[in-house]
């Protein structure tokens, strides 16, 4: 009937993997930019500065993933995205204040008078934590299934604290790459310090998930499923154990693989995310909605595929490029 | 009296004026800095680095600013108007999708090479960084107007139960208002810029900044208004031209015409009165108002009162503030052509010693405390052509095919007041600080023609300071 099977079928699932790709990007590269920030209280001026200065080149262009994410949501599942968002009224207010301080605080602490400096410089700092405390609480309320009753918001508060910890894990790991010397061995106690927050995080979200439904309960642990999902929790393990050992050893000698602990959090970010998006599918508001029900006609989500196959390679192409550019130690940020 | 819809559709009002401030600045700014840098790699002339290295971080700042305010919007859709893309979301998402992705990624990246890579890119891939960043936030013009003007001239659809189908993308994105809105926005960018770069230049001028950067940025935005202003005046008389034909309502609002006539006054000066449905202490040019629509001096006007449902509910947007925007707009534009092109003569004249033209020397003091005092009259201008043409749609928020109280979403009033309270507050803040720091960093590169402040190591990234000439 169809040349390439029921579109009706292909194209929602096509464009959740899309939404759930731009939402990982964004968590690992906006999460170093936010972590970077919610580190600032424990840097002293100088090395704010040298922080800054290895993620103001990329900070612009990690935050678009973001908007692509709920651009996804927004333009494929638009039922859905009325839902989630109306659900998460007031995190999404709160996040949103604090990418706008964000954001504008790379500006302002160095183009306003130099008195302003430290106002600005805690604008940072507020608005990260905003930020990434919000993401952590809207994380944990859409495990719970979106509904606002108290166990619910506790659960959610928790995540909150967790994803705000795993995201300044993942931004020491960042500057632990981008920086040297007694900054860089700042960052690797920093990461020790904030790998618990992503343990726990993984570990909540892992344990709440099947024990909130039991229909995710029975994907993970009926058999034989549970006997090819078990790599996973195992995958995870051996990273967790893996970045803990080459903390302890670093920095390595001639700073070699001084990239690889940033490494190892992306790969443990992406197994557990990739475990959360195998509970939830084929839901996008979980339990009530799935991604079949959600979607946009086919004629329109095919009109936004076949720019996507041009243009996604591009945006991809052109952001290695700038990472490129900007590859190696970070230099103080400056205009030539 | 806390109402969801209205204290909702303030805080989209308050967004998206807040978020079009910047953009507004950033879409035509990036093409001027690109003239700079072109105009650099041609000469070499020294003169055209120093305008290009001020503007820029008026740019990045002005960028930041857009950026931000913007992902606000994305997410508004969701948290108070979910009913938009319900029922329009097929047309509507595609098109954002295709901003997304043509542009915003495209701006984001290359701007960290516009900023940061001077020295460590070759100068041909720096100057294609600046010329795909201003490339991007034309293309995300492009694409949000499509949608924008969607709304205002909906076409190459079908509503199936209730929802929106396209049949014709084509039809979509050419409809008939995006090529009038389209340009009517991009000459406003390009007028508020450079008449943001004359009030800054003339204030670095006054307080003795007179270098040869702060020279070719005043002549630049002073023949750059002067000759757009009037194919500006030229496309805005088409959209309203346009407007008319499908949206005879704001017409009819922005004129204050409540009776279909021949012959209508324009009117200079009006009270509408909603409830008596009639003006109040008119003063109007006889017959201009139907010269300029009809082009003929007793061409008929429809009236307010044709657009009104048999139960009396009107089904015409509110007339004072679309009237009143709507001249606020235009007085702003008439001080514009005639502020750029006294400049133009005045910079035109021979010098007393018959040695070429004055220059900026030209431009007596007073003049350039008028400048000055136009810095930001772009954006008054702007923002007061968007009310009229926002305001001017309602009860529609797509014409014709949804209202904007089907959109919104049933979130608590006092939960909407707060966030609207938050927002408000920031923006304000941001507001004073933007305008405050552009100021700060003219001061700075104007003192630096006689003093080379040595500035500590962490404020590198600050304005260059350029040695005098």
């Amino acid at each position: 009937m169809y040349t390439f099977g029921d579109p009706t079928q292909w194209l929602p699932f096509v464009f959740a993997g899309l939404m759930g790709l731009s939402i990982l990007i964004y968590v690992v590269l906006d999460g170093f930019d936010l972590g970077v920030g919610v580190l600032f209280p424990f840097a002293d001026d100088e090395e704010k500065d040298a922080m800054i200065a290895s993620i103001g080149p990329f900070w612009d262009a990690n935050e678009t993933w973001l908007v692509l994410a709920v651009g996804l949501l927004l333009v494929a599942f638009p039922s859905a995205h009325g839902e989630i968002l109306t659900a998460l009224y007031a995190p999404v207010a709160i996040m949103l204040i604090g990418l706008i301080l964000r954001g504008v605080a790379f500006e302002f602490r160095v183009k306003a008078p130099a008195a302003y400096k430290r106002l600005w410089n805690n604008a940072f700092f507020i608005g990260s934590l905003m930020t990434s405390l919000s993401q952590g609480f809207m994380l944990g309320l859409y495990v719970m299934g979106l509904d606002w009753t108290l166990g619910h918001v506790a659960f959610a508060c928790l995540t909150a604290v967790f994803l705000t910890v795993g995201y300044s894990f993942i931004g020491a790991t960042w500057v632990i790459h981008k920086n040297s010397d007694a900054l860089q061995l700042k960052a690797v106690d920093w990461a020790k310090g904030g790998i618990w927050g992503l343990i726990l995080g993984v570990g909540a979200v892992s344990l709440a998930t099947p024990y909130v439904s039991p229909r995710i309960f029975e994907k993970w642990f009926d058999f034989p499923q549970v006997l090819w999902l078990a790599p996973l929790p195992v995958v995870s393990g051996l990273l967790i154990v893996w970045l803990w050992t080459m903390l302890r050893r670093m920095p390595f000698a001639n700073d070699h693989w001084n990239w690889l602990p940033f490494v190892a959090a992306t790969l443990l970010w992406t197994t557990a995310y990739g475990g959360m998006a195998y509970s939830f599918y084929p839901y996008v508001v979980p339990e009530k909605i799935t991604i079949y029900e959600a979607a946009s006609a086919p004629e329109s989500l095919f009109i936004i595929l076949i720019g996507s196959l041009f243009v996604l390679p591009a945006i991809v192409g052109y952001t290695l490029l700038s990472y490129w550019i900007f590859r190696g130690k970070a230099h103080e940020l400056r205009y030539d | 009296m806390l109402d969801t819809l209205l204290l909702s559709r303030i805080q989209f009002a308050a967004n998206i004026s807040f978020h079009i401030l910047f953009p507004t600045i950033t879409i035509a700014l990036g093409w001027v800095l690109l003239f700079f840098r072109v105009r650099y790699n041609s000469t070499g002339d020294a003169r055209w680095m120093e305008a290009y290295g001020f503007w820029v971080k008026v740019f990045a700042l002005s960028f930041a600013m857009g950026v931000v305010s913007g992902i606000t919007m994305s997410f508004q859709f969701g948290t108070n108007w979910p009913g938009f893309m319900e029922i329009v979301g097929n047309i509507a998402g595609p098109l954002l999708a295709y901003e997304i992705m043509t542009a915003f990624f495209l701006e984001a990246v290359f701007l960290g090479i516009m900023l940061f890579g001077f020295s460590r890119v070759p100068r041909w891939l720096h100057t294609s960084a600046t010329f795909l960043v201003a490339f991007g936030t034309t293309m995300s013009t492009f694409w949000i107007i499509v949608l924008n003007s969607w709304m205002h001239t909906p076409q190459g659809f079908e509503m199936i139960d209730g929802v929106a189908h396209a049949t014709d993308w084509w039809a979509i994105i050419f409809n008939p208002s995006m090529p009038y809105r389209f340009f009517h926005m991009m000459l406003a960018s390009f007028l508020t810029v450079s008449f943001l770069i004359a009030g800054v230049s003339a204030f670095r001028w006054l307080i003795g900044g007179r270098t040869s950067g702060v020279r070719v940025a005043m002549r630049t935005a002073i023949f750059t208004a002067a000759l757009l202003i009037p194919v500006q005046i030229l496309v805005g008389d088409m959209h309203g031209l346009n407007t008319k034909e499908y949206q005879p309502a704001k017409v009819a609002a922005m004129e204050g015409v409540w009776e279909t006539e021949r012959g209508v006054p324009l009117l200079l000066f009006a009270l509408p009165d909603e409830e008596a449905r009639e003006n109040n202490f008119e003063i109007g040019i006889p017959g201009l108002a139907s010269f300029i629509l009809t082009h003929e001096w007793d061409g008929e006007v429809k009236g307010l009162n044709e657009f009104v449902a048999e139960d009396g509910t009107p089904l015409h947007p509110r007339v004072a503030p679309v009237f009143w925007s709507f001249r606020v707009m235009v007085g702003t534009g008439m001080l514009m052509l005639l502020a750029s092109w006294a400049a133009v003569f005045l910079m035109l004249r021979k010098r007393s010693d018959g040695m070429g033209r004055r220059g900026v020397e030209g431009l007596p003091k007073p003049f350039l405390f008028g400048l000055v005092a136009m810095t930001f009259s772009g954006w008054l201008a702007t923002l007061a052509g968007w009310y009229t043409t926002e305001i001017g749609r309602q009860p529609w928020l797509v014409q014709g095919v949804m209202t904007t109280k089907e959109a919104v979403a049933d979130v608590p009033p006092t939960m909407v007041l707060s966030s609207l309270i938050a927002y408000l507050a920031v923006y304000v803040i941001l507001l004073g600080a933007y305008i405050s720091v552009i100021f700060y960093l003219a001061r700075r590169a104007s003192r630096g023609q006689s003093i080379e402040p040595r500035l500590p190591q962490s404020e590198d990234a600050q304005v260059r300071v350029v040695p005098a000439e």
